[in-house]
């Protein structure tokens, strides 16, 4: 047994030997010419902290998300913590104090009364500036094609083209991401239209739809929603519902009109609202137009950018908008 | 009777070790019954049911019915019975492998029954050794720790119980083998290995489970030859499970056969073979050669008036075919004679009605065979069971 | 365990179901068919218990009440304060610190302690230590490949938080499954149990998780531990159970007590079993991956997911492959440790012998060299190069899956139409087209027929709770669904599985597909599946068998390989052609582990319903998908999880059961 063990130690002292030849001509070693940058990191600016960011799973979302981040690192010298969460979570995250800030909701009545009103864990900092507009769509081919087809009126004289096979027998409208509460049902119901919804679960499932029904030239409406990157890719047309009036939506049951416009806009927790960190400033102050965001949104999806260089190639393109978000003191 | 049959004048002579001693086990009244409230059983009239019988009435089955049985110390005590007669169950009875109905069990003046479960373990420890058909070996361990196995669960230190596990392994053939696992030995040798580890806590009474009879002839024969040789050096108790007719005959000292449950017949080898309880055990010592296995006693007649009686003379625990070259080349009756009495005499006639079946001139309506013909007057079994025809 | 009571059996006379009572069953099972059929002809469309996409019961309400309460009583309550506090912290923490070993700048350091180099050095001994020369060099090649990928740091994320869950799980597991190894009530209380945690989707408590474990790796953890636990249990408790009678009697004859049997019998013998659920346990674990990225798990989930936001296929296809690299090395070097466990054993080879020492020895010294260098060189910390390979793996998978919805849609959409028109329909309609109260008295009937009272009784109160959770008309969907869906992975099961387990050489260029099946995660396909066949339950279908028929077809092989060659070589000798072989021998031979096959795979389909919600199932998938991320849905959305557990468990029941009855009755020719 003292043989063998000695036999291993010969063993390791030659791969020791190698080692050190090895390591003889190494190269740079960890942390040497890293030195300034983390000296550079810390610098002055401290009195930010740590900002925890929600990332809700869209892109335009994440546009929104990768610029404020962007400016709070570089400008404010926060330490942004991205978290990717699905909007309920992210909600719940004001309970738990793990998110600061959601910098774009939609709607969500149901979640600010709870964590807004009643919780009061939450408020709500004002709007992004870009509008939230959903409907129904048709793929441009159709829009070309049956030009009235914009019109719910005559929604029923193409039912048939709408038919597959999972609608059985009615016209198809297809539904989207489980996200989005819908009037789709009771619309068509109280529209009296001769389509059946049907969900296709997931915006992925939406966009793929529309793609190829614009691609391959088939017939296809269903739910969608401005902005979306998508919309640079293809400019869905939308179906003009009954237009919307204050109330017309109030019983969930009886509404027989389109969804209003949203004014998107964004939430932060009470406890990051009240810490008077300059991110807090920033993400007040921030507005854009849709316009702005889309552009981020193609870096994203078309361009193969990742977040942060879209954010980057962006805030360096327009120096005044942010300018006017920072904060009084940090400008 | 005018031919001679197999009627012993006396009963054989029960030559078994310490006879008078106090039996070292000591079973009564045993009763296994396997099922829904098996409790219920014993001791109603349920119990005089026979084995189909109750199954259908109570989805009850009684593998060990009332058996009774002493074992002497030194003894090898043989329980035999075709698979199914409740043999195995019988002897894990005894070390509550399992945990009988009713009965009583004694080990000495000890009731192993009404112990508690750390002086059961006590007793399996120190006074208990099994050996297993299968041979329950660990295919983990190497030889040397499967045979210490037994030393080092009572808590043995690792130097002592090597020391002994290689005093054993020696004993049973099989130094040199410490290191290897039991996948890499054949299988009588693996079995050595079971031998050795139930050997190696040096116990006071040894059950065999059917040891051998996984292994292929020549190897179970080598082995049982390994037994009679371990039995003559250690000396110890043995009760040995079997369903080998003449495994039962060659080793046991005294054999108890089993049928359905219940006990037909116990008796020395010479006993079951020469006096048959029943059906069942005639059945089964049919293809017995007797002349191997009985004694003169067996054959030997009183001397005919006139007769000569001036032949050889021969000890009564002769067995007859080492007498048949004597006899047949004495030309006159040979004395079986014991301590200077004449005990009877023993002529050709005996000899050749047992090697070649009796003389179809001189027996009358009786049956052709000795060995089917009933015997009302052979030496009674030590215990006789007549069991229901329950055979299904 | 299932043992029918002597009483039961006898009273409904099927001890001994003979030839006549076989082709009775058949003729009542047929007449209750057309009964049905013709009822559903009369009734259809009444009473079928439909409910709008976003219409709620009362039960809806008060079960999302329940989850607020549990949500408000969280800060004051002390279980919560305490207990779960600490166990968030410890898994914190444990993750944090494997990925501050291996994946995240840490300790002021701009790379983690250990880089590329010294981490796949580490990965590499381990697989020559415990498993063998190949699998190391799977090892080695594999790791290598996440860098080449690019994806370096995703891949020790998933890592760290695969490896600190099925440690944890393990930790759980091991020991509960001896206790239900040794104990048959144990076991039959966890058995729903874990039935209940593998059929419950993910979705359902991955939100109401957050609560108490907070967003990040714990919640994460968690969630994959509730998945992954299950097998190493059964699997564990199974090899304790097996454990030959005679070895344990041998121990207790010697006196040993019910601690030193456990100890020195059961656990080393059943060592090669557990490492088996260990193997299964890291598959569950790494098919979580995506999952837990919703709750924002660190990872390789992450990159599927956000890819998946643009459409981006390829680059989805890129992470997916690490994960099934990942999957396939992990695998490969459990199996191989399994295997050299028992071949240790074996062949008696000890532990601590000459050369091997030396190996360990080299080896360990080599990885030490290779983490030091891989400590303090930065050519050793970052993996050097860019993502080569990564961009090609996205072209490519991008380009393909492009080609593919271009050309082959017109195909593919008759295919279809083919099976919806002509299957999926028919058979939906009549399934949720019926009356329920005719359902229910159709499943019951035919459970009894087809599988006895228990199974009967079973199905009925599982039928009862799917009414009142008033999901009954979407539950009916879903099985018309899950049952075209388990047919398809039969069909498919039985092909390929014969094949394979014929063929060594069809079986070594399939399993690797199988794993890659089995492991890619669905979100990768998605999007190529939607291209092709829309959002349509049939895309479900498809996601579904390509997640099931790889287990139903290994099975099946399995089962195939193990018919008694002598059987084969007696039906050769005869004569048999190749066909008759199969179809006379082998099949029947091998009908339980087909049986087999058929049950796991239904399992399989079922916990891949909510991802067919996802891709336009609708139905339970898609309330559970929409309770996720609604918040006034979330109380139907658990309802519809617990209608899943029902469905699983009924169905399961039902096939068991008749599987038993068909095993113990003569095989009919």
């Amino acid at each position: 047994m003292a043989v063998s063990w000695i036999a291993g130690l010969r063993a390791c002292a030659v791969v020791a030997g190698a080692a050190l030849l090895l390591s003889g001509c190494g190269g740079a070693k960890v942390g040497e010419d890293t030195g300034a940058q983390a000296s550079g990191d810390g610098g002055g600016k401290s009195a930010c902290g740590t900002f925890n960011l929600a990332v809700n799973p869209w892109v335009g979302y994440e546009a929104n998300a990768a610029v404020i981040a962007h400016v709070a690192e570089k400008e404010l010298g926060c330490n942004v913590v991205k978290k990717d969460l699905k909007e309920e979570v992210a909600w719940q995250g004001f309970a738990t104090g793990e998110v600061d800030a959601i910098v774009e909701n939609w709607g969500h009545e149901d979640l600010k009364k709870k964590y807004i009103d009643e919780q009061k864990v939450a408020v709500a900092v004002g709007p992004t500036g870009n509008k939230g507009v959903i409907g129904w769509f048709v793929p441009p081919w159709m829009a070309e094609k049956y030009p009235d087809i914009t019109d719910w009126k005559n929604l029923n004289k193409y039912a048939d083209l709408f038919k597959t096979s999972e609608s059985g027998g009615k016209g198809q409208l297809l539904d989207g991401d489980p996200s989005f509460v819908t009037n789709d049902e009771a619309l068509v119901k109280n529209l009296k239209l001769d389509f059946k919804v049907v969900y296709a679960g997931s915006e992925a499932a939406l966009i793929t739809a529309f793609r190829q029904a614009e691609k391959q030239k088939t017939p296809l409406i269903g739910y969608f929603y401005d902005p979306q990157w998508f919309m640079s890719e293809v400019k869905l047309v939308k179906v003009d519902l009954p237009e919307w009036t204050e109330g017309c939506d109030a019983d969930a049951a009886k509404v027989a009109c389109d969804y209003p416009v949203y004014d998107l806009d964004k939430i932060v927790s009470k406890k990051f609202a009240d810490s008077g960190s300059p991110a807090y400033e920033l993400v007040k102050n921030f507005n854009w137009t849709n316009d702005d965001q889309n552009v981020v949104s193609k870096y994203i999806s078309e361009d193969g950018m990742t977040a942060e260089q879209a954010a980057e190639k962006w805030v360096a393109d327009n120096p005044d908008k942010i300018k006017a978000w920072l904060p009084a003191a940090a400008g | 009777m005018a031919a001679p049959s197999l009627t012993a004048k006396s009963s054989p002579p029960a030559t078994a070790p310490g006879a008078d001693d106090p039996p070292i086990l000591d079973v009564r009244g045993l009763w296994k019954v396997f099922g829904p409230r098996a409790d219920r059983v014993v001791g109603t009239p349920l119990a005089e049911l026979s084995r189909t019988e109750l199954k259908q009435r109570t989805g009850c089955v009684a593998a060990v019915r009332d058996v009774s049985f002493s074992v002497r110390r030194g003894e090898v005590f043989v329980v035999m019975g075709l698979s199914g007669s409740g043999k195995s169950t019988l002897v894990r009875c005894l070390t509550r492998l399992v945990e009988p109905t009713a009965g009583q069990v004694r080990l000495d003046d000890e009731d192993v029954l009404g112990c508690g479960e750390r002086r059961l373990r006590e007793l399996r420890r120190h006074r208990f050794g099994m050996v297993f058909q299968h041979f329950g070996l660990l295919p983990h361990r190497r030889v040397l720790d499967n045979v210490a196995y037994g030393l080092e669960i009572r808590g043995t230190k690792k130097d002592d119980r090597y020391e002994r596990a290689r005093e054993v392994l020696e004993l049973v053939g099989l130094a040199g083998f410490e290191g290897s696992f039991p996948d890499q030995l054949s299988g009588g040798m693996q079995q050595r290995v079971g031998l050795a580890r139930a050997l190696a806590v040096d116990p006071e009474v040894l059950f065999f489970d059917e040891p051998f009879s996984a292994l292929d002839p020549l190897i179970r024969r080598e082995m049982q030859n390994e037994v009679i040789r371990l039995h003559r050096e250690v000396g110890k108790t043995m009760i040995f499970i079997t369903h080998d007719l003449s495994e039962a005959l060659k080793l046991g000292d005294r054999i108890l056969i089993m049928r359905d449950g219940a006990l037909v017949q116990m008796g020395t080898p010479d006993q079951v073979v020469g006096a048959p309880a029943d059906d069942y055990v005639r059945d089964f010592v049919s293809d017995v050669p007797k002349s191997d296995v009985l004694t003169l006693p067996w054959i030997m007649r009183d001397p005919r008036p006139g007769e000569p009686l001036d032949g050889p003379e021969l000890a009564p625990d002769t067995v007859i075919r080492d007498a048949a070259r004597t006899v047949l080349s004495a030309g006159r009756p040979v004395k079986v004679v014991s301590g200077g009495a004449l005990l009877g005499v023993v002529t050709t006639a005996e000899i050749l009605e047992v090697i070649a079946g009796p003389d179809p001139d001189t027996t009358q309506d009786t049956t052709p065979d000795a060995a089917s013909d009933p015997d009302p007057d052979g030496p009674d079994p030590v215990a006789t069971d007549r069991d229901e025809d329950g055979r299904s | 365990m299932a043992a029918v009571p002597t009483t039961a059996t006898a009273a409904t006379g099927a001890a001994a179901p003979g030839r006549a009572g076989w082709l009775r069953g058949r003729y009542l099972t047929v007449i209750v068919l057309a009964a049905w059929v013709a009822l559903w002809a009369l009734l259809r469309g009444r009473d079928t218990l439909a409910l709008g996409g976003a219409e709620l019961t009362p039960l809806h309400t008060r079960l999302s009440e329940g989850m607020d309460a549990i949500d408000a009583g969280r800060n004051s309550n002390p279980l919560f304060l305490y207990f779960i506090n600490y166990i968030r912290l410890f898994i914190d923490e444990s993750v944090t610190f494997v990925q501050a070993l291996i994946s995240r700048p840490s300790f002021g350091r701009p790379v983690p302690v250990i880089g590329w180099l010294g981490v796949t050095g580490i990965a590499t001994a381990v697989a020559l230590l415990y498993g063998n020369r190949r699998t190391a060099l799977l090892t080695a090649a594999g790791f290598a490949s996440f860098g080449l990928l690019g994806l370096w740091e995703e891949s020790m994320d998933t890592l760290a938080l695969t490896l600190t869950a099925v440690v944890l799980a393990l930790a759980v597991g091991i020991p509960l499954g001896v206790w239900a190894g040794l104990s048959d009530r144990v076991n039959r209380f966890l058995t729903p149990v874990l039935d209940f945690m593998q059929t419950m989707p993910t979705f359902v408590y991955l939100a109401p998780l957050t609560l108490f474990f907070l967003i990040g790796p714990a919640s994460g953890t968690v969630a994959t531990m509730i998945y992954a636990t299950p097998p190493v249990i059964r699997i564990t408790a199974h090899g304790i159970r097996e454990i030959p009678v005679s070895t344990l009697e041998a121990s207790t004859s010697l006196g040993s007590t019910r601690a030193q049997a456990l100890r020195k019998v059961r656990l080393p013998l059943a060592k090669r079993t557990i490492i088996v659920g260990a193997n299964q346990t890291i598959m569950a674990a790494l098919s979580m991956v995506t999952i837990a990225a919703l709750i924002d798990a660190p990872g390789l989930g992450k990159t599927v997911l956000k890819a998946l936001q643009t459409l981006d296929v390829g680059t989805a296809f890129n992470a997916g492959l690490a994960i099934v690299i990942m999957a396939i090395v992990l695998d490969r070097v459990t199996s191989a440790a399994g295997r050299r466990v028992e071949a240790e054993r074996r062949s008696g080879r000890a532990r601590g012998t000459r050369a091997r020492r030396i190996e360990a020895g080299l080896v360990l010294a080599a990885t030490a060299v290779l983490v030091y260098l891989s400590h303090v060189y930065v050519w050793a910390a970052e993996f050097p190069g860019g993502a080569g390979l990564g961009s090609y793996v996205k072209q490519g998978a991008g380009a393909a899956s492009q080609w593919a919805q271009d050309t082959l849609v017109t195909y593919t959409d008759a295919l279809k139409n083919l099976i919806t028109y002509g299957l999926l329909n028919p058979f939906q309609s009549l399934l949720a087209g019926s009356p329920w109260w005719l359902v229910a008295l159709v499943v019951v009937a035919l459970a009894l027929l087809l599988a006895g009272a228990r199974a009967a009784i079973v199905a009925g109160v599982s039928l009862v709770l799917l009414v009142l959770l008033g999901l009954w008309h979407d539950s009916m969907v879903t099985l018309a669904t899950t049952l075209v869906a388990t047919l398809i992975v039969m069909v498919l099961g039985v092909v390929a599985g014969v094949w394979m387990g014929r063929s060594a050489r069809v079986d070594q260029v399939l399993r690797p597909v199988l794993d890659a099946g089995q492991t890619m995660p669905a979100f990768v396909y998605l999007v190529p599946i939607l291209g092709l066949f829309g959002a349509t339950r049939f895309t479900a279908i498809i996601a579904a068998v390509a997640f099931a028929a790889p287990v139903s077809i290994k099975l099946v092989a399995e089962a195939v390989r193990g018919v008694s060659p002598t059987a084969v070589e007696a039906a050769t000798a005869g004569g048999s052609s190749t066909w008759q072989l199969i179809a006379k021998v082998q099949l029947p031979m091998a009908r339980a582990g087909i049986t087999l096959a058929a049950s796991q795979g239904l399992i399989y389909v079922l916990s891949m319903v909510v991802i067919g919600g996802l891709v336009g199932a609708g139905a339970l998938g898609y309330d559970v998908v929409a309770g996720f991320s609604q918040y006034q849905l979330r109380g139907k959305g658990l309802a519809a999880g617990l209608a899943i557990v029902v469905l699983g468990i009924m169905l399961d029941r039902i096939m068991r059961a008749a599987a038993q009855r068909a095993a113990a009755r003569p095989a009919p020719h």
